[in-house]
């Protein structure tokens, strides 16, 4: 009947419409406060529109108040960020895909079991590793420095990289490895010439995955760096904790939006590939 | 063109034997079809001639020359997989020329050959194509051309026409056979189809669990079967198996159907082998040598070697050329083909004219007699 | 030259291997070993049984951590499968604008959880957020201070947790409910079902293995719980929110306890293993079954 199908349809509506609201709002809030100034806010409420759009907030979370003040702005931590996160996701990926390639493609013995191994390593609470870790860091003397966090991230990314390449290589079909190997073609010729090119997909859910994960991390960064060499979000998190005697909420708030920002723009450009890659990761368990 | 010879094989998988003891001689030119069903390790032996899979025990020898430490690429053989395993990211020329560019053949050799291959599987207009932009005989041809310009000792065919439609099937089935009639390579071919078998082979291997059933001539392996298995495996609709036992009378034998008495039995002339009294044996005839007149024995038998059976004709399916009726002979079945010109009335009790040349005993374990 | 082209594959695991197992399962069992000294400042080696455990389970505040975790754990396994659930099966009734709403309900995803925390932890402020919020409507006596109160802390860490990771699970129902087949669902209208009940009683029972895989990742996700209670609360007021990881790192470098720390994460180590192990063994049992 018509009229009961539009009344579900309304229903159906209204419940999408009211999730919309709750996970829209903490963004809209992020928002609006961070545009708002100090005044506007103790003034208004959570809610209310700002009356002229201002960016002095975001100014100041980005490159702080000017020489004399000694709070926390972001720019320094923003590159300190970048310099740990890029070099630590090519590496893993690279090596998950090298990883994923030979365990699948070239059966050896224990192949499964080291997939296992790595499978398992994904799911490890880091509190397990945090202190042989710090005190190998500062044995090697890398703590408290890019190179010490880099090293960190490939590490734990490792099995992540290699878990996701390895479920995608299995779906390829052995054959095309076996028309490969009759016609001559070794190990890194095979990979190369052959699988690379056809693994644009999984790179990308990959390298996104891995992004997110080393921008969005906090727990190494605050355990195994302080200071000048802190990652964005140990400052983002040092910023809004100041017990300073004013909280400049619109700071914070700006500071946050941009720490957020590279993954969100990130997901909203990829984020149906994300999801796919993440998704097809764990129904499979 | 090669000789190709297995000693022995075996091979394993984890706790399961795969191939139990493979033993197999083909000649120059011949074009060897591995013929069984899915699991009975066809494609196990030939990725095993490949290179591609390793065995236990045993030896590989092409050309008399032992390859089992070989590599794939070494052993100047050709493959042509199931699934046409062409590499997605390179387009048709590039798919082709792959193998001659790994052995670093110079580059005029090499478009030398491509220009030859091309012409003659007429695939010009395709070269810069993509894999993924071909239809399945596209492809089909590709993996051919890529096997075709290694210019090998051996051709390797790993089901290559299971994954068309029926139409294209029998028009590439012919293509191949075109093929080795020109080329005169030695071919070594796996299906589990048995027409494709009969009409591509000079040397049929039916396989069964690990094991030859049989190898021989495609003639043989149907009108000689060795095992019931291969009797029934070739042959559409499959051969009649009628249970029952021997019954030996002096120096004389007849058949006599399980469940019968006497009188029905089937006297078995001409018998020169040894035969038991109360050898529990299965008596097998082609469908197709079946007959319903007495005229139609006599002109195929020449010989007036014909037995009669009494039938009932129980159920009737028409094929368009012809028919398979179902008869009923002492409560077991048998399979009559006919051509659809002939009427027969259901139900009524009538005559059946049996080719005796044509007629296998199969002891109940397996052997053949006749 | 040979023996080096036939082990390459092995050759190429071999560092990264090599990697897992000592930056992995060697720290673990470095971590266990000190777990079962007197360490405090400085790693002591000598063996001092399971007396740090002991010490563990007698201190009030790895109790209120521990609670925590069961009330988080809970509350959010319940509320994110709860909305996820609800979410996938609506958003499967073939809506135009699926992939809009899907954005929506995913990006907290993408947020770090010292971004969603900030967030919250403004919007739960209880003087500047919804509370003065609801007093500017008019309700002049409304109070919404869990955020500093010690019995309630506990929960803003469900409310933002909830919202970051909802969607996610909403993710994970949605590509489970697509890949039901077809076929199962018109059988079903064919008899007669109305859509509520083929989703109760033919759909929900199919998708059993994707509520095991969210559950499975909403614990993980929930014990190692970190960065959230940090942002949000740093884990008060006081120590009322305190959940194990963050035990954890306060003892191990606010304290000088890294016997104890050790010991508390081996503890969260062991409660992981203890459900990941069983479930990654049916899932590779599926695996070979369905082979």
């Amino acid at each position: 009947m018509l009229n009961k199908k539009s009344l579900s349809r309304v229903f159906l509506f209204l419940i999408l419409g009211i999730f919309v609201f709750y996970y829209i709002t903490p963004l809209y809030v992020m928002i609006v406060t961070s545009l708002k100034t100090m005044n506007e806010i103790r003034d208004g409420n959570l809610f209310s529109f700002p009356n002229a759009i201002n960016f002095d907030a975001w100014k100041i979370a980005w490159a702080g108040r000017g020489e004399g003040t000694s709070d926390t702005y972001l720019k320094p931590y923003f590159l300190n960020s970048l310099k740990i996160t890029i070099p630590a996701l090519i590496i893993s990926t690279l090596l998950g895909a090298i990883n994923g390639y030979a365990l699948t493609k070239w059966k050896f013995k224990g192949a499964n079991l080291i997939f296992l191994l790595f499978l398992f390593g994904t799911f490890i609470p880091y509190q397990a590793i945090l202190l042989p870790m710090a005190r190998t860091l500062g044995f090697l003397g890398i703590s408290n420095s890019p190179i010490g966090l880099i090293l960190v991230h490939t590490v734990y990314g490792l099995g992540f990289t290699t878990l996701f390449f390895r479920n995608y290589y299995v779906s390829i079909s052995d054959e095309i490895i076996k028309a490969a190997k009759v016609d001559g073609a070794g190990f890194f010729k095979i990979f190369f010439t052959i699988l690379l090119p056809i693994s644009l997909p999984i790179l990308v859910v990959t390298i996104i995955f891995q992004f997110t994960q080393i921008w969005n991390d906090f727990l190494f960064g605050v355990t195994f760096s302080f200071g000048e060499h802190a990652p964005l979000q140990v400052a983002l998190n040092n910023m809004v904790l100041t017990s300073a005697s004013v909280k400049y909420y619109n700071v914070d708030m700006a500071a946050a939006i941009m720490a957020g920002l590279p993954t969100l723009i990130i997901y909203i450009l990829a984020g149906n590939y994300f999801i796919k890659g993440l998704t097809a990761g764990s129904v499979k368990g | 063109m090669a000789t190709l010879e297995i000693k022995n094989l075996e091979k394993r998988f984890k706790q399961t034997e795969v191939l139990k003891g493979i033993n197999l001689k083909i000649n120059h030119g011949d074009f060897l079809v591995l013929l069984g069903p899915s699991g009975c390790g066809k494609s196990t032996l030939l990725n095993t001639i490949a290179g591609l899979e390793n065995s236990d025990n045993g030896e590989v020898l092409i050309d008399s020359q032992k390859v089992n430490d070989m590599e794939p690429s070494e052993r100047d053989i050709a493959f042509v997989f199931q699934s046409y395993a062409l590499y997605p990211a390179m387009n048709v020329e590039d798919n082709i020329v792959f193998g001659l560019k790994q052995r670093k053949i110079s580059k005029d050799k090499i478009n030398q050959s491509l220009n030859k291959i091309t012409e003659l599987l007429k695939i010009s207009e395709l070269l810069k194509r993509k894999p993924a932009q071909l239809s399945g005989g596209q492809r089909q041809r590709v993996a051919m051309g890529r096997a075709l310009v290694r210019d090998p000792k051996i051709f390797l065919f790993d089901e290559p026409l299971s994954n068309l439609d029926a139409k294209l099937r029998i028009e590439m089935r012919r293509e191949i056979k075109k093929l080795h009639k020109n080329l005169k390579t030695t071919m070594v071919y796996v299906t589990h189809d048995q027409t494709e078998a009969m009409s591509l082979g000079t040397k049929i291997a039916i396989m069964n669990n690990g094991k030859i059933e049989q190898f021989d001539t495609p003639s043989n392996i149907y009108n000689k079967p060795d095992t019931i298995f291969v009797a029934d495996f070739v042959g559409s609709p499959s051969m009649n198996f009628i249970s029952g036992q021997i019954k030996k009378n002096n120096n004389s034998f007849s058949f006599l159907p399980d469940n019968e008495q006497e009188n029905k039995s089937i006297e078995l002339t001409n018998i020169d082998a040894a035969l038991n009294n109360s050898q529990k044996v299965f008596f097998g005839i082609r469908p197709e040598h079946v007959f319903l007149k007495k005229e139609h024995a006599v002109r195929v038998t020449k010989d007036h070697n014909f037995i009669e059976i009494e039938v009932k004709p129980e159920l009737h399916e028409y094929i368009g050329h012809e028919q398979i009726i179902t008869f009923n002979y002492c409560g077991q079945e048998i399979l009559g083909k006919f051509s659809s010109s002939v009427k027969i009335d259901i139900d009524k009790k009538m005559i059946l004219f049996i080719d005796f040349n044509s007629v296998s005993i199969f002891d109940k374990d397996t052997k053949r007699r006749i | 030259m040979d023996w080096l082209k036939k082990n390459l594959p092995k050759i190429v695991v071999a560092p990264s291997f090599a990697v897992l197992l000592w930056f992995v399962y060697g720290f673990i069992a470095w971590t266990f070993y000190v777990s079962l000294t007197k360490s405090k400042l400085l790693p002591n080696y000598e063996f001092w049984g399971i007396h740090q455990y002991i010490r563990l389970w007698q201190m009030p505040r790895w109790h209120i951590a521990v609670e925590n975790l069961f009330i988080f754990t809970t509350l959010f396994i319940i509320l994110c499968i709860f909305i996820g659930v609800i979410l996938s099966i609506f958003l499967d009734q073939k809506i135009r604008s699926e992939g809009f709403l899907k954005t929506i309900y995913l990006y907290p995803m993408a947020l770090s959880f010292i971004v969603t925390g900030t967030a919250w932890k403004w919007i739960l402020n209880p003087t500047m957020g919804i509370e003065k919020f609801v007093h500017q409507l008019g309700f002049e006596s409304f109070q919404f201070d869990w955020l500093v109160t010690p019995g309630m802390s506990i929960y803003t860490i469900v409310i933002a947790g909830v919202w970051q990771s909802s969607g996610f699970i909403m993710a994970i129902f949605l590509a489970g409910l697509r890949s039901i087949d077809d076929e199962v669902i018109k059988a079903a209208k064919v008899d007669g079902a109305s859509t509520l009940s083929i989703y109760i009683k033919i759909v929900l029972p199919m998708m059993r293995p994707v509520f095991m895989s969210a559950i499975v990742i909403l614990v993980h996700l929930s014990i190692k719980s970190y960065d959230l209670v940090i942002a949000l609360t740093a884990g008060g007021p006081g120590i009322s929110s305190d959940m194990p990881a963050v035990f954890m790192t306060k003892m191990a470098f606010g304290r000088s306890e890294i016997g104890l720390a050790s010991a508390s994460a081996i503890m969260m180590f062991a409660t992981v293993s203890a459900i990941i192990v069983p479930y990654l063994y049916s899932e590779l049992r599926r695996e070979q079954d369905a082979k």
